[in-house]
Formats: structure tokens, C-alpha cells, sequence
């Protein structure tokens, strides 16, 4: 019951976070310099007055900006996210089209980090002065340090003219049909390169957490009291220390989300990954601010949701933690 | 205290207690001992410096076309090669260095100011202040920082001073939730209370007490923000929305990305400076950090 108040609390306060992005960046918007209907009016290449009241109707935009704002308020919380300046399509349309292409990669690369870097991590700590040990080391500062859409770059060199076994751009393949386990296939392909570009800065980070929070876990009483017991290396590693060594990279891992995604609108320009980032960047550079609105409230909300998940994967991981 | 040993001559002037060096000192020598850290403090001393005095030695303008278009690195007119538009690649690194590094710092403190403020508050404080600052920290951690950033630069117009802004409002998270987790730890233990007890004020309390002890972790933050900051710079100029009139390595890859595969000089050489950048501010932090954390040294 308690937890069950819980949840519906934190649910309840996920949604006014959401609605204060909502209101938040509408007015910011609103209020920055420059007119909406002048930026349409310079992407047609000049207008008439009528159109420009036209439009400035069509669009809302001639009433006091709280009633725009109650408007815009409304449709959101009914799924609707106005239309888009640019291609004249709804909004929501628009998202939906490129969300799965984003959500695709930038799970991949969490999931990716998150594995091999705890993986890498354990494995090292067994040997905290050895040679993967130091490889973590300066794998963790060169990922940090190389900017993400350069690595790619680099690789995009690598596998275009030296070593052509991957390819370095696009999502399919123009012979792809689309269908059944073949194109499934062709964007897992496809799919190699914008992952490892992504996950390389986090999963350094993360095999060095994993390490460094494994060797300090390993240092502690309770490890001194299941090895006496004569438990296995194996068991003593992987129910009894692991447990307590994730939550510092489960910590971080939720804390950085959003990080991931703002990655994720660099990898995809490298890749000409036909994902949200850059229908985030066309529409910001067009101005067409219906449809930034928009990507910035999807983003929040995945944001959001990622954190509720890695909440519960805390607590599915400490049973310590509860309410 | 008596000491029956004590042979000291009674002439003997008393000595200050110099068995106890100060720790700022002591964090010095630690930092001086780290090979890595110095060498960090090689690298970005070099790269600070081409950056400052490079333009006075190599006078070009970055902008400038001086050869063919993708001419190779070596060529006399350009060691290092020109772009797809003939611009010196050697050029565009001297001189991007400025904005580069420019922005890093600026946006750093920028963001550091604003976490540490934030967060000072909060962890003082407690309570509804605490409350409403965590809502406010919430609101900035769900909104992807670059995302923002990029909205905040464009509706602004790009120049240094707005991407240095953009940056410092959107990424001063962190360090605002470290200083607020420091203060909470800080401000009921012993020698607080005490300066409260002879009537010190909450400013007094937060900025003269509480600060300089919670500073340790804070400098090492700050020191990686500037990192970050580079990166984040890096990554609006390659998007196109740096200040188009000022040169930046980020801009540089950006522009020449399209043309990758035959003019890869352009875009390994920038790229090269923010990553030897932003390493040598990582290998400085990481020394600062050892120096600075006593836990740590005997590892």
C-alpha cells in the first residue's frame, strides 16, 4: 500500500515536472526575440500582409500570449502538438516517424555501455593494477576526451576507405526491401558503428565506476565474511559483491540520460542516422518552433521515464531502498 | 604535557610548528608527484599558449583562402593542409584555439557560479529553499543540455557571449548537486555550530565556514567543467551554430565534414586539439583530485 502511494507520488510529480518543461519553454520561445510568422514569411520567400494575418490566425499567434499558452497547454495534454511551420504536418506526426530510429540507437548504446562496461569493470578489478586494469584507465580518458561526433568520424575514415566491412551511413540499405529477418538484419548492420560511437564515452566511464566501486566493495567486512564461509570466488564476485558495486553506475547511468540523448543528435548527424536529433536540428535551424517544442517535450519525457526506470532498477538491485 | 626527553638546548629559538605543513601546500607536492598531471599541465600549458601567442607569430587570417582547395598537409603554403575551401587548416588551428578555450572557460565559471550558488543555498538551507532549487535542477536535468543549448543559441544568435551563457545555464547541474550534498554534510558538524555560537552570520556561515571546506571536490568539478565545456562548445560550432564570424576547431570539423573522405586533414587535426585539450584538463582534475582527497593517496 505504501509503496503502492509511492509510486502514484512519484508518478504525480514526474507529470508537473513534464508540465513545467511544457510551460516553461513554450513561454521561453514566445518570448525571445523574433516573430514566427516573419521566419514562415522569409522560408516562402516573402508575403503578403493578408497571408501574414492569415497565418498569424491560423496559427494562434494574434492572441495575448496567456491564452496561447492555455491553448498550447490543452492540446498537448491531449496529444496534440500543433502543426509544424515548415512541412505543414502535425507535430506528433512528425516525432512518431523518427522516434523509433533514436530510441533504437540510444538504448543499444546504454545497453551496450552499461554491460560491457560493468563487465570490463569486474574483470579488472579482479586485477587492480594488471593490464586491462591500465587499459580502462586510458580508455576512460581518451573516451571522455575525443569529442563523440569526431570518434565517429574517425571511424567513418576507418571503415569507408580503409576498411570497408561496415557501413558508415544511413539506416538501410538502398536494396533492402524492408521486410522480415533480412532487413532486420540490415539495420543491425547498420546500426554497429552509431552505436559504438555513442556507447564509447559511457562505457569507458563505466568500466572505470565498475572498477573503482568493485575494489571498494571488495574491500568490505561482509566479503571477508563469505569468503570465510568458503564460498566460490565465482559466487562471492557475482551475488554477493556485483550487487552493491552496480549501484553507483546505475546512479550515474540515470543522472546521464539525457546526456545520451543530446549525444545522440551528434552521432546522428555523422551517420545520417534518420532519427529525432536531426529532425531536431533542421527544425531549430528553420525556426519552425511548433516542432521544437515538440522534440524538446519528447526528450523530457523519455528523460523522465528513463529515470522512473532506473529508480526501479535501484531498487530491484538494493531491496534496502523502498518508499 | 611534559617531556622527559626533551634535550633541547634552552637557547634554541621555539620553532613554528613545521612538522605540519599547510595542506594547500602538501596538496602541491602531491599534485608535483603525479606524472600524469604534470604532463596534463605540459600539454594544456602549450596549448594555452599557441592559443594567446600563436596569432602574434602566425599572422593569417583563418578565414582566409591561401591555396587549392584540399591541398595536402606539407604543401608550403600550408603545412598542414587547406579545406575544401582552400582555408589554412594551420590557421584555423591558432586561431580557433582562442575561441575554443575561450568559451571553455567563461562557460565553466559561468556554470560553476551558478551550481555553486544553487547548490550552496539548498544544502544551507534546506527545506522549501531546497525544494524549489531541486525543482529547478530537475527541470534542467530532463531537458537534454545540448538540445537546450541549441535552442537557447539560436533564438539568442550565436556569438561567444550567448554560447558561453547557453552553456553555463544549462550545464551547472552537476556541480550544484555535489555543493548541495557537501553543505548538507557540512553545515551541523561541530566547528560550524561553534562559529554560530559566537554570532557569525548565514552568509558568513555559507561563503567564510562552510566553503573553503567543501572546496576540494568543487575544484576538481570545476576543473573537468572546463573540459566539458570545450566539448560542448565543440559540438554546437560542428552542428553550425557557433558564432560563424569567429574560427573554433568544432567549426572547422563541421564545415569540412561533408568533405571527409578526401579532405580528412581538415577534420583529424581539430579534432585532434580538443581531444589533446580537453585529455590534458581530464589528466590536471584527476591529479587535483588525488592531491586534494587525503583517502586517496595511499592507493
Amino acid at each position: 500500500m505504501d509503496n503502492l502511494l509511492a509510486l502514484l507520488r512519484k508518478a504525480c510529480h514526474a507529470a508537473l515536472l513534464t508540465l513545467a518543461v511544457v510551460v516553461l519553454n513554450f513561454l521561453l520561445i514566445r518570448l525571445a526575440p523574433g516573430d514566427p510568422v516573419e521566419t514562415i514569411a522569409g522560408s516562402m520567400g516573402g508575403i503578403t500582409d493578408e497571408l501574414r494575418a492569415q497565418l498569424r490566425s491560423q496559427y494562434g499567434l494574434d492572441q495575448p500570449l496567456p491564452v496561447q499558452l492555455a491553448t498550447y497547454v490543452k492540446h498537448v495534454l491531449h496529444g496534440d502538438l500543433g502543426y509544424s511551420y515548415f512541412f505543414n504536418l502535425p507535430v506528433s506526426g512528425l516525432i512518431a516517424e523518427r522516434v523509433p530510429a533514436t530510441l533504437l540507437l540510444v538504448l543499444a548504446s546504454v545497453a551496450v555501455a552499461f554491460v560491457l562496461g560493468t563487465a570490463l569493470g569486474v574483470l579488472a578489478s579482479r586485477k587492480p593494477h594488471g593490464p586491462l586494469s591500465q587499459a580502462i584507465t586510458v580508455l576512460s580518458m581518451t573516451g571522455h576526451a575525443a569529442p563523440v561526433f569526431w570518434s565517429g568520424m574517425m571511424l567513418v575514415i576507418l571503415f569507408a576507405s580503409v576498411w570497408p566491412i561496415l557501413p558508415v551511413s544511413d539506416m538501410h540499405s538502398m536494396t533492402s526491401d524492408g521486410q522480415g529477418l533480412a532487413a532486420v538484419l540490415d539495420v543491425a548492420w547498420h546500426m554497429v558503428l552509431p552505436t559504438f560511437t555513442l556507447s564509447l564515452v559511457y562505457l569507458a566511464q563505466y568500466s572505470r565506476l565498475s572498477r573503482a566501486s568493485m575494489l571498494e566493495v571488495l574491500g568490505s567486512d561482509y566479503i571477508r565474511t563469505a569468503r570465510a564461509k568458503g564460498l566460490s570466488e565465482h559466487h562471492v564476485l557475482y551475488h554477493h559483491a556485483l550487487r552493491n558495486a552496480l549501484l553507483p553506475v546505475v546512479t550515474v547511468l540515470g543522472l546521464q540520460f539525457g546526456n545520451v540523448v543530446a549525444g545522440a543528435i551528434l552521432v546522428e548527424t555523422v551517420f545520417n542516422w534518420p532519427g529525432l536529433g536531426r529532425l531536431a536540428f533542421d527544425s531549430i535551424l528553420r525556426r519552425d518552433y511548433p516542432t521544437v517544442l515538440g522534440v524538446l517535450l519528447f526528450s523530457a519525457i523519455v528523460v523522465v521515464l528513463m529515470n522512473q526506470l532506473t529508480d526501479a532498477l535501484y531498487r530491484l538491485i538494493d531491496p534496502r531502498i523502498r518508499a | 604535557m611534559s617531556s622527559p626527553v626533551s634535550t633541547a638546548p634552552a637557547a634554541a629559538p621555539v620553532a613554528a610548528p613545521a612538522a605540519v605543513p599547510h595542506p594547500a601546500r602538501d596538496a602541491w607536492r602531491m599534485f608535483l608527484r603525479s606524472r600524469a598531471a604534470l604532463a596534463g599541465t605540459l600539454l594544456l600549458a602549450c596549448i594555452v599558449a599557441v592559443a594567446l601567442f600563436g596569432p602574434m607569430v602566425y599572422d593569417a587570417d583563418p578565414f582566409a583562402i591561401v591555396a587549392a582547395p584540399q591541398t595536402a598537409p606539407g604543401d608550403p603554403d600550408a603545412w598542414l593542409g587547406t579545406d575544401q575551401l582552400g582555408r589554412d587548416v594551420l590557421a584555423g588551428l591558432v586561431y580557433g584555439g582562442r575561441a575554443s578555450l575561450a568559451v571553455g572557460v567563461v562557460a565553466a565559471v559561468l556554470s560553476a557560479l551558478i551550481g555553486l550558488t544553487a547548490g550552496a543555498l539548498a544544502g544551507y538551507y534546506g527545506g522549501g529553499v531546497d525544494e524549489a532549487l531541486t525543482r529547478v535542477m530537475e527541470f534542467f536535468q530532463v531537458l537534454p543540455a545540448l538540445l537546450f543549448a541549441m535552442v537557447l543559441v539560436t533564438l539568442f544568435s550565436p556569438s561567444l557571449t550567448t554560447i558561453s551563457l547557453a552553456i553555463g545555464i544549462t550545464s551547472w547541474t552537476a556541480t550544484a548537486r555535489l555543493t548541495r550534498a557537501e553543505f548538507m554534510r557540512l553545515r551541523d558538524l561541530d566547528f560550524v555550530r561553534a562559529e554560530r555560537a559566537i554570532g557569525a552570520g548565514n552568509a558568513r556561515i555559507i561563503w567564510r565556514v562552510i566553503l573553503p571546506n567543501a572546496l576540494p571536490p568543487l575544484v576538481v568539478s570545476g576543473t573537468m567543467a572546463i573540459g566539458s565545456a570545450i566539448l560542448f562548445e565543440a559540438g554546437l560550432s560542428f552542428l553550425g551554430l557557433g558564432d560563424p564570424n569567429r574560427m573554433s576547431w568544432g567549426l572547422m570539423i563541421g564545415s569540412a565534414r561533408p568533405y571527409l573522405l578526401t579532405c580528412w586533414w581538415a577534420v583529424v587535426f581539430p579534432g585532434l586539439a580538443i581531444f589533446a585539450s580537453v585529455l590534458s584538463i581530464s589528466l590536471i582534475g584527476d591529479g587535483l583530485n588525488d592531491a586534494l582527497n587525503p583517502k586517496l593517496r595511499e592507493r
